[in-house]
């Protein structure tokens, strides 16, 4: 009797973790499949079922697939271009956040003065206002100098407002590295840095590969910041997504945008596949440790 | 480690969050304090063959010097904050005076732009956060008892909703609510209404932003509560089986206590990010029917006019609510730090 109910609880259980698991993934498996399709297939006004048949796709190119969209979008839309913006931008803004984060975050780890404390509040107190708040504040000097709308000066924007989580997400790390470690190094000579060059470095990369995917998601995912900063042609690919939304629907390439969005997402899908272990233990570091 | 050491550590990522975070705000709390100059006007007498005209035209030189001696505009003090597209203080007080009871109040209230904006940011934070507080444990509690082999597997597609770039994620959503789209074709199928669109009712449009911000957010307190729940001391849970307590019992008694810590951590962080929720709203292309506090200041700062003195105050409005917001945490570590010395 007692077998039966468990029975019934565990099957209650895994249905409810499929339904999750259909919700999560559903949207985004829909889209990439539609997205080799016509519009009158993605946007099926007669019958639904076309988006899985490909029927219009298939009259209009004899194949129940195809490229169209990626075409229009990368080659016509020139949606390469804003692929590299963001190659670049993302790749600078992890590289620098990382070495001055490192470098912040350790220092903080390792001084127990009443400034630390007050620095690492102001870290959060910073980490707590939306981005778009500041921008206001960058515009006028942007302008006055001519340094608005092009990749370094968002770059470094970027960093500097990704700096307090970095900060904090990297000074819990250090703090699990035992000082120890570098206070033997300063008895047997080393100064600071040195201790922290050839003791610290060679066994915090854990901890910052960690904090860098985290960077590069905020970079990669920032619409308000970027949308505002950067000039039209060197715009990066999520507010490139939000421009193609107005001009696509008037010109009737809706699929242009679906190729752009699945684009744009493929990049994110190989990396959860990769550090699913590294992100599973990111978002729980602060967490634990809380 | 010696003050100088720790500076010359620390300069780097303390200079750029000096120039690029604290140096804006002071710039923004300025900008929110003065307009913009009016043109300097000039009348001059034009004289031709068929008589004189006056003729008034912008004195560009005396507007140009101008802002050059006085950059920040004119000084207006708080007016811009109590203006029509801000607190609007006069409309305030008057749907105070005629309204007959608070439900009136506040309707009349969110016909002005920023209280309209409040509203909904307000409604989607805390409708949101304990939403997917709840899910995220049940999830959490669910992938928990299930086979080892299958949870890589379900937190690889779990983390896919928050992984994805917000604004990504709410056009592929919007794409599918659409009423040619599958999910919107179900609904007129459900409730037999071919003209049913989600995009034309406000109270819809609400929902719809609100179940993807769930959608979005479940993710991140499946994954905490998740590692905590491997944490649970084994122990007691099995004296409590001995003692007779049932499943229900066993996550309201032991459970939900073992992650309060991280119930509160979660908790904070949505609040911090649902309250600058902006992204759904331009994906969705809901402006027309919900705005919040940060599309109203992307908002002024795009297009032709860039009004910055507009997007200044509403920044600044919007950082005191984060402050209001994360008021009790701030205390808490206050008393901490003050308790330990």
């Amino acid at each position: 009797m007692k077998k039966t109910t468990s029975d019934r609880f565990s099957i209650l259980i895994y249905s409810f973790i499929i339904i999750w698991v259909f919700l999560a993934s559903f949207p985004f498996l829909w889209t990439f499949w539609g997205s080799f399709k016509v519009e009158l297939d993605f946007f099926s006004i007669s019958d639904w079922y076309n988006a899985v048949t490909g029927k219009n796709t298939f009259d209009t190119y004899n194949s129940q697939f195809t490229g169209a969209g990626y075409e229009g979008a990368w080659v016509q839309e020139e949606f390469w271009r804003s692929f590299v913006n963001s190659a670049i931008v993302c790749f600078f803004v992890v590289l620098t956040s990382l070495t001055i984060g490192t470098l912040g975050a350790y220092a903080l780890s390792r001084s127990n003065y009443k400034y630390t404390f007050w620095l690492l509040i102001t870290a959060l107190i910073f980490r707590a206002m939306p981005p778009i708040t500041l921008v206001a504040g960058y515009l006028p000097p942007f302008f006055e100098w001519n340094i608005w709308g092009i990749l370094p000066t968002t770059i470094i924007v970027l960093v500097s407002i990704n700096q307090p989580f970095t900060l904090w997400m990297l000074h819990s790390f250090f703090q699990n590295i035992p000082k120890e470690l570098d206070e033997s190094a300063k008895v047997d000579g080393c100064s600071q840095f040195q201790a922290f060059r050839h003791v610290i470095i060679p066994v915090m990369w854990p901890g910052v590969v960690t904090t860098g995917l985290f960077s590069f998601l905020l970079a990669y995912n920032d619409f308000a910041v970027t949308a505002m900063l950067l000039s039209d042609e060197n715009r990066t690919m999520i507010p490139k997504i939000a421009a193609f939304l107005g001009t696509t629907y008037t010109e009737g390439n809706v699929m242009f945008a679906v190729a752009a969005v699945v684009s744009a997402t493929v990049p994110l899908f190989i990396l959860v596949m990769f550090f699913q272990k590294k992100i599973v233990s990111g978002l729980t570091q602060g967490a634990v440790k809380g | 480690m010696k003050h100088k050491t720790f500076f010359w550590f620390i300069l780097p990522t303390f200079l750029a969050m000096l120039i690029f975070i604290f140096l804006p705000i002071i710039s923004v709390v300025l900008q929110s304090i003065h307009t913009p100059h009016e043109n300097v006007l000039i009348t001059v007498e034009n004289c031709d063959p068929f008589g004189c005209k006056k003729v008034t035209s912008i004195d560009h030189e005396a507007t140009k010097k101008l802002n050059q001696s006085d950059p920040l505009g004119k000084f207006v003090g708080l007016d811009i904050y109590f203006d029509r597209g801000h607190l609007a203080i006069e409309k305030f007080k008057l749907i105070w005076n005629n309204s007959e009871n608070i439900f009136s109040f506040i309707k009349s209230l969110s016909n002005l732009p920023f209280y309209k904006a409040v509203f909904f940011t307000l409604t989607f934070t805390f409708t949101v956060t304990p939403t997917m507080l709840l899910l995220g444990l049940l999830i959490a509690l669910g992938v928990n008892s299930i086979s080892k082999k299958l949870r890589g597997i379900v937190i690889f597609f779990s983390l896919l909703p928050m992984i994805v770039t917000p604004l990504i994620g709410s056009i592929i959503l919007f794409w599918m609510i659409d009423s040619r789209g599958i999910i919107g074709n179900l609904i007129q199928w459900l409730f037999d209404d071919p003209n049913l669109s989600l995009k034309a009712s406000t109270t819809l449009t609400w929902i719809m932003l609100i179940v993807y911000g769930v959608w979005h957010a479940i993710p991140f307190s499946f994954i905490v509560f998740y590692a905590g729940l491997q944490t649970v001391p084994k122990d007691q849970l099995e004296s409590a089986k001995i003692d007779g307590a049932n499943k229900f019992e066993e996550v309201i008694y032991i459970i939900i206590p073992h992650l309060m810590p991280l119930i509160t951590f979660v908790t904070l962080m949505q609040l911090m990010d649902n309250f600058r929720v902006f992204e759904p709203i331009v994906g969705f292309s809901a402006e027309a029917h919900a705005t919040s506090l940060s599309w109203i200041i992307f908002n002024d700062l795009g297009g032709e006019t860039r009004q910055l003195s507009a997007a200044a105050t509403s920044s600044i409005l919007t950082i005191i609510g984060v402050i209001i917001l994360l008021s009790p945490v701030l205390l808490r570590t206050w008393k901490d730090f003050k308790f330990k010395k």
